[in-house]
């Protein structure tokens, strides 16, 4: 089995669809003669096609639009949005069109688009470049929003996003992209969407997090570990519609939990976690619910990028405050 | 200095506001039949338009937008198209979604606020109305992707308003289906006024045609009140489309002559004396005069269509009133194609809450 990274493993998934799939095609900025500026799709235009690997004019709304219009009359459009930074004229298209034409035709209409965006800082990247909305697509309803962790987890959700008969909005963490390899076997196998990975089973406390952040939040849980405390680590990969009773059960075994994520905190998505926690989870709870995110600031240039993002000290320190209720 | 690029946009007329030919009219014309069904449908669409304002006024319906005065656009546009060819409109077109199919009842379901209104039992593949002004453009170059990827003669068909021109959406997609040479025409229902904001204060191009150029599109305009000019012209761009010609832009010209919508009072913005002049160039009169010179039509006949369309209306709103009331269950069954565990939830918290006797 082949050994990948994450944007390898994109690529893989990629190619795999357009293979089995005639009515799959992609589009977006840069993806074809240059094979998209992270390499996600490189070597697809050679082997599918311009037709179907399509470079798009430089229009982020109308990239989605027409991805819309594609995915309605039976095309099954991945489209490419370079950077999150880029990706706010989308919101229009993806929250005015296709999270609604299913419903709003009584099903009459279906919207079966991917939209693809590398997301997050760590890469020392220029302004625009760094962000993680996530939260906005989360928020909106006939949507869905996922985010993979691993190579692994990248080939068999974007498999499953692809597939998805629903709009699906699909954040590639970029500091995953090039970070280690995994085993991952061209399978065409699809992991399933709307559920929460256990990635590490534990008993002392519960650590939530997404995409490129579960990185640091494992290492946290190494570190506890190394101290005795037996950390179980959930990978949410669907935020929505999000599997709560995965996290409900940790935490009902725990009676503690850290969420973390490096979108800024106020209307996050962990602030969605935390509200089922507490509306649900309540009597499971030993200690307040702890958060460790980016702060409610602009996400700084790269010099100030490590102090920005969430880091194993801080995860750390908020288990250790969870860990201090009695 | 040289010129590196110059332009022309033509505009087509074949009959003058006295309903009189003021050039040979194009062969379909000839088939008086058609001329006629295609009259029936714009005094269709005009009783229609006020049996519905008449409902919203009694609250039996919601915020409604009438197509008086633009009733050839729309029928113009439809009766060039085929079947399987797909519309993408706005607001403002069942003149053509009548003609295409979309049932009265469903229009009223519509703007009487249910989603059934938007389940086409008729045109499946057509596009729902769009309210977001231009975000339709780029659906319309999309769905001619499709086609054209699939090597389907098939044409998507966009319309939307003059306002709707000032939208990036409208540029960025007509951009593209330039770059693709897709199977794409869209027609521009220029009805002079984006609620109170009137044409020259929504562009200061001499025609909104012309926009097209700059996306390597060909533009053109047409009489939008002269209902054999809008068809010709959107005949002629559905052929070009279907034989790989690549996209057409067309601005109909023609005039809001009522409020923008149920909701809007256009004598706050504009004088009647400008609006009486523009019922001098209004579409149904102009087809009937003409249909009178050439001794298809007289005042029997005209009673006769009138009386057929309001009792297909009348029947259209007895239908609707006899529907029963969407269930609570409604706003999730089609959220996803399979609603989320997420969602059961509250789907159960709708259901408890609902009004007591819904039925479920």
């Amino acid at each position: 089995m082949a050994e990948i990274n994450l944007v390898e493993a994109v690529n893989l998934a990629l190619a795999h669809e357009l293979a089995r799939d005639p009515s799959v095609v992609l589009l977006g900025e840069d993806i074809g003669v240059n094979g998209g500026v992270f390499r996600a799709t490189v070597g697809l235009q050679a082997r599918f096609g311009p037709e179907r690997v399509i470079d798009t004019p430089l229009a982020e709304a109308s990239i989605a639009g027409v991805a819309v219009g594609m995915a309605v009359a039976g095309l099954r459009p991945v489209a490419e949005i370079q950077f999150t930074g880029f990706i706010y004229p989308t919101l229009d298209q993806i929250i005015n069109h296709a999270g609604r034409i299913r419903h709003r035709t009584r099903g009459r209409l279906a919207c079966p688009l991917v939209l693809r965006s590398p997301a997050g800082a760590g890469i020392h990247a220029p302004e625009h470049h760094s962000e993680s909305p996530e939260a906005l697509f989360a928020h909106v309803p006939g949507v869905r929003m996922v985010i993979p962790s691993s190579p692994a987890r990248a080939y068999g959700l974007l498999l499953a996003a692809i597939r998805d008969p629903d709009p699906v909005v699909f954040f590639e963490p970029t500091r995953l992209y090039r970070l280690y390899r995994q085993a991952v076997e061209d399978n065409g196998e699809a992991l399933p969407l709307d559920v929460c990975f256990v990635v590490r089973e534990g008993g002392d406390v519960t650590l939530v997090s997404w995409g490129a952040m579960l990185q640091d939040t494992l290492a946290a849980a190494d570190a506890l570990a190394r101290d005795g405390v037996s950390a179980e680590v959930i990978d949410v990969a669907t935020l929505k519609p999000l599997d709560l009773p995965t996290i409900l059960e940790s935490v009902a075994k725990t009676g503690r939990c850290v969420i973390v994520h490096e979108a800024a905190r106020t209307s996050g998505f962990g602030a969605e976690i935390a509200a089922g926690l507490a509306e649900q989870g309540l009597t499971s709870l030993l200690a307040p619910v702890q958060r460790v995110t980016g702060y409610d600031v602009v996400v700084p240039l790269p010099r100030l990028e490590p102090q920005y993002l969430p880091s194993v000290a801080r995860i750390v320190a908020a288990a250790r405050k969870a860990l201090e209720y009695a | 200095m040289t010129t590196v690029a110059a332009f022309e946009i033509d505009h087509t007329q074949f009959l003058d506001p006295q309903g009189e030919a003021v050039k040979a009219l194009p062969p379909f014309a000839a088939d008086t039949a058609a001329l006629v069904a295609m009259y029936r449908a714009m005094v269709l669409t005009r009783a229609f338009d006020a049996k519905a304002i008449a409902l919203q006024r009694t609250g039996k319906i919601g915020t409604f937008a009438s197509a008086l005065g633009q009733e050839a656009v729309g029928v113009g546009v439809a009766t060039a198209m085929e079947g399987d060819d797909v519309l993408v409109p706005s607001y403002r077109d069942h003149a053509a979604q009548f003609v295409r199919g979309v049932s009265m009842v469903e229009s009223l379901l519509y703007w009487g606020g249910d989603e059934r209104g938007s389940n086409f039992a008729g045109p499946r593949q057509d596009l729902a109305n769009c309210v977001p002004i231009g975000t339709q453009v780029p659906h319309a170059a999309g769905a001619a992707y499709a086609f054209k990827l699939r090597r389907e003669p098939r044409v998507a068909v966009c319309l939307l308003g003059d306002g709707g021109t000032s939208r990036g959406d409208f540029y960025e997609a007509m951009n593209m289906a330039g770059v693709w040479r897709l199977p794409l025409v869209i027609v521009i229902n220029n009805n002079q006024w984006a609620i109170s904001v009137p044409r020259h204060l929504q562009s200061a191009a001499q025609t909104l045609a012309q926009k097209a150029i700059a996306a390597g599109v060909e533009g053109r305009q047409v009489d939008g009140n002269d209902v054999i000019a809008v068809r010709q012209i959107v005949g002629q761009a559905l052929d070009k489309a279907r034989s790989g010609g690549g996209p057409t832009l067309i601005e109909a010209m023609t005039y809001r002559l009522g409020d923008h919508t149920t909701a809007d009072d256009a004598s706050r913005y504009r004088d009647a004396e400008s609006v009486r002049e523009q019922w001098t160039f209004e579409p149904n009169l102009r087809l009937r005069r003409y249909l009178a010179r050439i001794g298809a039509w007289d005042k029997e006949r005209e009673d006769a269509l009138q009386r057929d369309c309001a009792a297909e209306v009348n029947a259209a709103v007895d239908a609707y009133f006899a529907l029963p009331p969407p269930t609570c269950d409604a706003m999730f069954d089609h959220l996803y194609q399979t609603l989320p565990d997420a969602l059961e939830a509250q789907r159960e918290e709708a259901r408890k809450f609902a009004p007591k006797g819904e039925p479920q």
